[in-house]
């Protein structure tokens, strides 16, 4: 049997429990810890005090994407947040991240997200086979660069739940599907150009960002969305004016 | 048009219009914090304005900018604060427009001619 390791002061957690309709906070006292995260604090929970606890996490060292939550108020990777930064009151509030459907207690619904993605176009489509020669794309060029900057997301949500535009409109593709479709739209191989600014443009894309920058100040990649979207915006407003888009 | 060109021209339109009006509204407060040293008078100001058509030119791009940029803006605003969209908030945000850029004319016209 698993055994608790050794306390020094507890921790007051309150977590939510329920999904989108009906729900509220539960109180936990959990242990602290050296070195805690909040991860492992959501764990000790589900181990030792309440096993009907969900949550979703895989790799534990920031490379999945897949733990986030909203932290005091913040969505953060919980197992890349040390406890020791968030909760120096030794207070903790852990809730399901915003803008997307709750399932169950601390995991949410991410299909719409990816959906956006998809809608953004989201997806690269080459004009070569596995026949061809490599494609050439020189690392230093201007394109290659832009798609640098953003090609490290790994899809967390993060952005998308600290998103207000998102909030204020459903359908707004948000912040993570409009960076991917930046990345592609510098990518120089790929064939689906037009019909990609197309998607990323109007009601529901580029044009209605604030630029508030919650999305690129969250990122725990430290991406910009924002100036990915700002290049989305210069690219189809230039395209609308010329009457091709 | 689809939704998408006129959503991409709007914010085009919206991001000139800003562009004029931030040059606008900086010749604006500069000339008036220069105008009014020592006091100024209602028969001072017409005294300067009567028939100087630069001045009217400069402020009729002021409101017609105020006229272009205002409107988009309360059209979104009214998105995504009151969840009012579609054909009537576009009227209504074309009123605003319609109603900037009469009442802001009128009194350049007023003071000018």
């Amino acid at each position: 049997m698993a055994t608790v390791p050794e306390m020094k002061t507890d921790l007051a957690v309150n977590v939510w429990r329920g999904n989108s309709e009906r729900g509220g906070f539960t109180t936990f006292a959990v242990p602290r810890h050296d070195s805690q995260t909040v991860l492992d604090v959501v764990t000790h929970i589900q181990r030792y005090l309440d096993p009907t606890l969900s949550y979703r996490y895989a790799c534990r060292v920031g490379m999945c994407g897949s733990c986030a939550m909203t932290v005091n108020g913040k969505a953060r990777w919980t197992c890349r947040t040390s406890v020791a930064k968030v909760a120096a009151d030794g207070q903790l509030e852990i809730a399901p991240l915003d803008n997307l459907p709750v399932i169950k207690d601390l995991a949410t619904d991410m299909s719409g997200f990816f959906d956006k993605w998809a809608r953004a176009k989201g997806q690269f489509k080459g004009p070569l086979t596995r026949h061809d020669d490599f494609a050439q794309v020189a690392p230093a060029s201007k394109e290659r660069l832009a798609a640098n900057a953003g090609i490290e997301c790994i899809g967390c949500g993060i952005c998308y739940a600290s998103c207000d535009v998102v909030t204020w409109r459903a359908d707004f593709l948000g912040p993570a599907a409009l960076n991917r479709a930046w990345t592609l739209v510098n990518d120089v191989r790929d064939t689906q150009q037009p019909e990609r600014l197309n998607a990323v443009a109007g009601d529901a894309g580029c044009h209605v960002c604030h630029t508030q920058g919650s999305c690129a100040e969250r990122c725990p990649k430290q991406i910009a969305p924002t100036a990915g979207i700002a290049g989305l915006k210069r690219l189809t407003a230039r395209a609308a004016m010329r009457g091709e888009l | 048009m689809t939704s998408a060109i006129t959503q991409a021209r709007l914010w085009y339109l919206q991001r000139i219009s800003a562009m004029l009006l931030a040059l606008c509204v900086l010749v604006h407060l500069a000339v008036m914090i220069y105008a009014v040293r020592g006091g100024l008078s209602a028969a001072e100001i017409l005294g300067r304005t009567r028939g100087n058509w630069f001045f009217g030119g400069f402020y009729a791009v002021f409101v017609l900018a105020c006229a272009v940029h205002v409107p988009i803006g309360l059209a979104t605003i009214a998105a995504e604060w009151l969840g009012w969209r579609g054909r009537s908030a576009g009227m209504a945000a074309i009123l605003c427009g319609g109603l900037i850029a009469g009442m802001g004319l009128r009194a350049v016209y007023g003071v000018v001619a």
